[in-house]
């Protein structure tokens, strides 16, 4: 009976040998699995047709089986046309997982993507081939390295200009009527933000390559990656909101725990109701 | 004390003479309970315990002046740029030991009056606000003597040249509000809009050609005379403002230039012809107290003002639609020139900014 109890399995055993099992079991499927579809599909056309299944599947309920939208009996767009919209729009939309949305609301909100980025490209693909829109802008576009000092105050000038009423001056996002708002843009990739001022998306307005230059863009973005990087010196901020905002934070919160250490202070006693011996 | 409350109902009755309230006065409504028994703390009767406290004390004195020295130290030996936990380094530890600092002394000094500073009951009246009878006769008598003595009420031609004198004393203080002024004059009412001037992007100073402008776009713009404009013969035409002239003429002259599809736009009759193809101008100031806006919807083509909420509907000659502001947002009429370039076809026809007096 000593032998038996002493070799008495864990309680925990179960569950290691069904964790293996699923381990070993996934590892032999990943390693067999067939190869998807999608993954091999390189030149133009195959990319379309690739984008066109994916968008019939995952879009077309609320854009339209051609991407010609749909409009609800009030005359709302229930989903917008995309023909014209270019391949842009679809990179930010749902590379950014704010498209497909979960439901209509008043401001679709960014996630998780669902889709792969090759299968982003795919639907980008397909929506570019709907009608003439921008296309995904040129890796060099806005790529920030070597910029020089002079380009990210240049940026700066044109980010307290166009930026900040909506996305707050240290990029730190803000709220917009009706429950819609403006998103943070730190951690934002530099493509998602020049994507985002060449198509306007939701609510944001357009701001076209032909008005605000590309070189300009360049600037805005480097300077934003500069801003939102930057370390916060002065331990955490709020969104560097200002004086008041910052200052009502500190007077309630820390006089308040001065007042609760006062009070404290003067009510613990030292007396135990020891007797004088 | 007994003295104290015998004074104040003597005082009180005084005007009354009535019996019955005195004696109310006189009496409390319970019996004096006298102080609690003291009780000695465990540090006044365990010298071990005294010298416990002593040495905590200490310590806590001796670790604020070690904190001190660490930030002396903290700050000569870690540089500016360096980071710890994503904070600044050297401000995290500047804050640190010289707030830990500060904590210890302050907790040290809590600790040694509670444990070791002399424990006794005292027991301090209360003392009636007023001054004595006698003291408040003799100020009085005094006063009156002083009036008497300078003769104050008897020559009155010093008193009234006195009054005089300090009324005229007035008079400089309402003189210089005058250096509040000069008064705005015209400058209030104008821009420096005029018909012809080419709305360009703020910052580049790029002019716009209206086919330049997509649906949903917002430009921030400002008038070609602040920038450098280059002809198409290759000269360029100098900027026409400059220091403060320019910053107060730029904050005045701010425009957004917004587009719009032209079916959802409802121009006044009179203002049919003021978009160039549903592209629209509009003063960027707040007609309310004159925030810049420039937080535009484009699917609403509400413009919102972060400062008081004021909404306007830019479909809709900038109609408010919430808020605080009294009168719509100032348009401005566009056109297009030779070049194809948007520009103003005339200034604003009313003041831009804050409203005021005889406006809004």
């Amino acid at each position: 009976m000593r032998f038996l109890s002493r070799h008495r399995r864990h309680p925990l055993a179960g569950f290691l040998v069904v964790l293996f099992g699923l381990l070993v079991a996934g590892s032999l499927y990943s390693a067999f699995r067939p190869a998807l579809a999608g993954e091999s599909a390189t030149s133009d056309t195959q990319l379309i047709a690739q984008g066109r299944k994916l968008f019939v599947v995952g879009c077309s309920s609320c854009h339209g089986l051609n991407g010609e939208g749909i409009m609800t009996k009030g005359g709302d767009n229930y989903g917008p046309p995309l023909i014209g919209v270019g391949a842009a729009a679809v990179d930010f939309q749902v590379g950014t997982g704010r498209m497909p949305a979960q439901r209509p609301d008043a401001q679709i909100p960014q996630k998780t993507p669902s889709y792969s980025p090759q299968e982003v490209r795919a639907l980008a693909a397909y929506v570019a081939s709907l009608g003439p829109g921008p296309p995904i802008p040129d890796p060099s576009k806005y790529n920030t390295s070597g910029m020089s000092n002079a380009d990210i105050v240049q940026g700066g000038q044109f980010f307290r200009t166009n930026c900040t009423a909506c996305h707050n001056f240290a990029g730190a996002g803000g709220a917009l009527p009706g429950g819609k708002y403006a998103p943070p843009l730190k951690g934002v990739l530099p493509r998602y933000l020049y994507e985002a001022m060449l198509t306007g998306p939701q609510q944001m307005p357009v701001f076209s390559d032909q008005v605000l230059k590309p070189a300009e863009k360049r600037d805005i973005i480097a300077y934003v990656t500069k801003l939102t990087n930057q370390t916060s010196y002065g331990g955490a901020e709020l969104g560097s909101r200002g004086p008041v905002g910052e200052g009502l934070w500190s007077w309630t919160a820390g006089i308040g725990a001065l007042v609760i250490a006062a009070i404290w202070i003067a009510n613990t006693g030292v007396r135990v109701g020891k007797k004088s011996s | 004390m007994s003295d104290e409350i015998s004074k104040r109902s003597t005082n009180g009755s005084a005007g009354t003479g009535d019996a019955s309230l005195l004696l109310r006065h006189d009496q409390e409504p319970l019996d004096n309970p006298g102080l609690p028994d003291h009780e000695p703390r465990p540090t006044d009767v365990d010298t071990a315990l005294e010298r416990r406290a002593e040495r905590q004390v200490a310590t806590m004195f001796g670790l604020a002046a070690v904190l001190a020295l660490a930030f002396c130290v903290a700050y000569f030996a870690i540089g500016e740029d360096s980071q710890f936990l994503g904070f600044g380094a050297s401000n995290l530890a500047l804050g640190i030991t010289l707030g830990l600092a500060l904590l210890l002394i302050g907790l040290g000094a809590i600790h040694w009056a509670k444990k070791l500073m002399v424990d006794q009951e005292i027991i301090e009246y209360r003392h009636s606000a007023a001054s004595t009878v006698e003291d408040r006769q003799e100020a009085i008598a005094a006063f009156k003597a002083g009036s008497e003595e300078s003769g104050f009420g008897r020559r009155k031609l010093i008193r009234n040249s006195l009054i005089g004198a300090l009324a005229m004393l007035g008079l400089p203080a309402v003189v210089l509000l005058r250096d509040l002024g000069p008064l705005p004059g015209a400058s209030l009412s104008g821009t420096v809009w005029r018909r012809g001037i080419r709305v360009v992007n703020d910052v580049a100073g790029t002019p716009i050609k209206p086919s330049q402008v997509q649906i949903g776009q917002l430009v921030n713009a400002e008038p070609a005379v602040f920038f450098e404009q280059h002809q198409p013969n290759g000269t360029v035409i100098p900027a026409q403002y400059e220091g403060a002239r320019l910053q107060v003429e730029k904050g005045k002259a701010a425009v957004i230039l917004v587009r719009i599809p032209p079916e959802d736009i409802t121009p006044y009759p009179q203002r049919q012809n003021w978009n160039v193809d549903g592209i629209l101008c509009y003063s960027k100031i707040c007609p309310h107290v004159g925030c810049p806006i420039s937080l535009w919807e484009q699917q609403t083509h509400h413009l919102l003002c972060p400062c008081h909420q004021s909404t306007f509907d830019l479909a809709d000659n900038g109609r408010v639609i919430f808020g605080p502001s009294a009168r719509s947002l100032p348009q401005l009429p566009l056109g297009v020139d030779g070049g194809g370039y948007l520009i103003a076809m005339s200034g604003f026809l009313e003041p831009v900014g804050p409203s005021y007096w005889e406006q809004g």
